[in-house]
């Protein structure tokens, strides 16, 4: 028995207020500065003509929609979200398969790949611009140099895929931490009794590992896309958005209109189409996470 | 047929490949610490090199960075105590008194992770200036623990749920009141889940850049906006950089390999038991 649901009317009376604080935090949380970007994005409102701010009905939405920009950095979003995660998942899935054996200093190893996970975003940002992809004196220009190709200009010539790479990097070892419990809960006889039936590696995993990590993989895409969705130190220490968009997703495109244009109703309509965007994630995500809490129904 | 030694051997060569490479970055950094100015940027790059400390004294004796140290520990603390005390009392209702909205107050406060900050950030900005909580510690403790509160309560939940109520009914026989029963006998059984729920809270904090970015500037800015200043110009001494990265970085890293294996639980949201 776990968490049985006791009798006595004044412990249960009693809990409801222990749970009040954190849910009144998180209500304000959402509700003020929601209804304050609501309001705001129908108003003419920059904080460099203090002022003269007034009602301006679907003047920020009809600038936005009908602006290339948004656009862009709206595919762009969606963009480094999904590739992030193919990347993530497909070679989070591969490390843990390869950790799952048995081989010396396999937990040493284990430590060595979850590393980057801990480093905070605007440092592992700055190594991988300035120490591995600078074209100058950077280690993968030395490389490709040495191979007797040219230096390859990440950030000016492939910026997202650059930020793929390095977010990529950041957040591979996340899938590791959760995917290698999951594949090592899996019942070994089970495992035993389909090797024993001429099961090799790639049935294995097909019909017997795969399965099993559907679920912790759909928990790795919702907690990833949720922070992924509002990517913004590793855009802001390498790429800066540019060059022109190339590098602008809707995080970066709402902060430039807010704390380097001051334009406060263009950026909180940005802001409600952002909401929107993640709402839309949400919905679909939510329902996969709901299912681990269906024992409590 | 290859020998089960051979296979051995492989999987050993490929696993450790595997974690080199990921730990590389890092390594690089940290060996860069050590070298000079000139060797940080040698081509051919130097891997065998006199190691100095001068970018640790040299980090260290600039006096921001030890005032950017001071209010990340205080950020990180400060957010993690106040989460844990609003995420506790709640964890204990949802887990001991489920009713049957419990599963949807649980759903609901994980949906606020998915309002994105930069959704909120014009508004959030306006407020904190008019509060006067820009640029200020307490303004980042109180958003970065808001913004923390939901896996805390998700995590400890998963911990509380875990412990029979036959164990919290008996203490209460003995006439304890509800208060004194969490204090002597929930929280020292959870101990090792309430400090990993810490831990990881710790770490998010440690490690939050949006916020920071975006509503500090001097007084209560933490080492993420240190180490982003380090994007200008001034990001060419690589030593430099190197080592005030690896202070940033270090102690978290530790807690990280410490508590790993008891974050799994709590952050895979019931997935990983």
């Amino acid at each position: 028995m776990t968490g049985a649901a006791t009798t006595n009317p004044g412990h249960h009376h009693h809990s409801r207020l222990l749970l009040a604080p954190s849910v009144a935090m998180l209500f304000l949380w959402m509700v003020v500065p929601l209804a304050m970007t609501l309001w705001f994005s129908v108003e003419r409102y920059n904080l460099l003509e203090p002022g003269k701010s007034a009602y301006a009905g679907w003047v920020n939405y009809r600038d936005l929609l009908t602006h290339r920009a948004l656009w862009v950095a709206m595919g762009n979003t969606l963009l480094l979200v999904g590739l992030v995660l193919a990347v993530t998942l497909a070679f989070g899935t591969l490390f843990c398969l390869l950790l799952d054996q048995e081989f010396p200093g396999r937990n040493i190893c284990r430590l060595l790949v979850i590393a980057p996970f801990f480093v905070m975003p605007t440092v592992s940002a700055l190594i991988w611009k300035n120490m591995l992809m600078n074209p100058v004196f950077g280690l993968f220009a030395w490389i490709t140099h040495s191979l007797g190709f040219g230096a390859i200009e990440f950030f000016s010539r492939m910026p997202l895929l650059s930020i793929v790479l390095i977010v990529g990097w950041e957040w591979t070892p996340f899938a590791v931490l959760i995917l290698l419990p999951a594949l090592q809960s899996l019942n070994p006889e089970q495992v035993e009794a389909a090797r024993l039936d001429g099961a090799g590696p790639i049935a294995l995993f097909r019909h017997i590992q795969l399965p099993h990590l559907l679920r912790p993989m759909a928990v790795v895409a919702m907690i990833e896309t949720i922070f992924l969705l509002s990517l913004f130190a590793e855009i802001y220490v390498t790429t800066g958005g540019g060059p022109g968009l190339a590098s602008t997703n809707l995080a970066y495109l709402i902060f430039r209109d807010a704390l380097l244009g001051w334009d406060v109703g263009r950026a909180s309509a940005g802001g409600v189409i952002a909401i929107i965007l993640a709402n839309i994630v949400a919905l679909f995500l939510m329902r996969v996470v709901g299912r681990n809490l269906e024992d409590l129904r | 047929m290859r020998s089960a030694g051979q296979t051995r051997w492989g999987l050993a060569i490929a696993g450790w490949a595997i974690a080199l490479g990921m730990f590389f970055p890092i390594l690089w950094m940290f060996l860069t610490s050590f070298k000079t100015e000139i060797t940080a940027v040698a081509t051919p790059p130097v891997v065998f090199f006199h190691p100095t400390l001068s970018n640790y004294y040299a980090v260290l004796e600039r006096a921001d960075y030890l005032a950017f140290a001071k209010n990340s520990i205080l950020v990180s603390l400060g957010s993690t105590l106040l989460a844990l005390a609003l995420a506790i009392p709640a964890a204990y209702s949802l887990a001991f008194f489920p009713t049957r909205r419990t599963r949807d107050i649980l759903l609901w406060m994980l949906s606020t992770k998915m309002l994105p900050a930069v959704g909120v950030l014009v508004p959030i900005y306006l407020l904190w200036r008019d509060l006067g909580l820009l640029d200020s510690v307490f303004g980042l403790i109180l958003i970065d623990s808001i913004s923390v509160l939901p896996i805390v309560v998700w995590m400890l939940f998963s911990y509380f749920r875990e412990v029979p109520a036959v164990i919290l009914e008996a203490s209460r026989m003995d006439g304890a009141t509800q208060t004194e029963e969490v204090i002597h006998v929930l929280l020292p059984l959870c101990a090792p889940g309430i400090a990993a729920t810490a831990l990881l809270s710790i770490i998010l904090c440690w490690n939050e850049a949006f916020w920071s970015l975006n509503l500090t500037t001097v007084k209560a800015a933490t080492l993420t906006a240190f180490t982003a200043s380090f994007s200008s110009p001034e990001g060419l001494f690589w030593a430099k950089l190197s080592a005030a990265s690896t202070l940033s970085i270090a102690p978290i890293l530790i807690f990280g390999w410490i508590s790993q294996r008891q974050m799994v639980r709590g952050l895979s949201f019931g997935a990983v038991k």
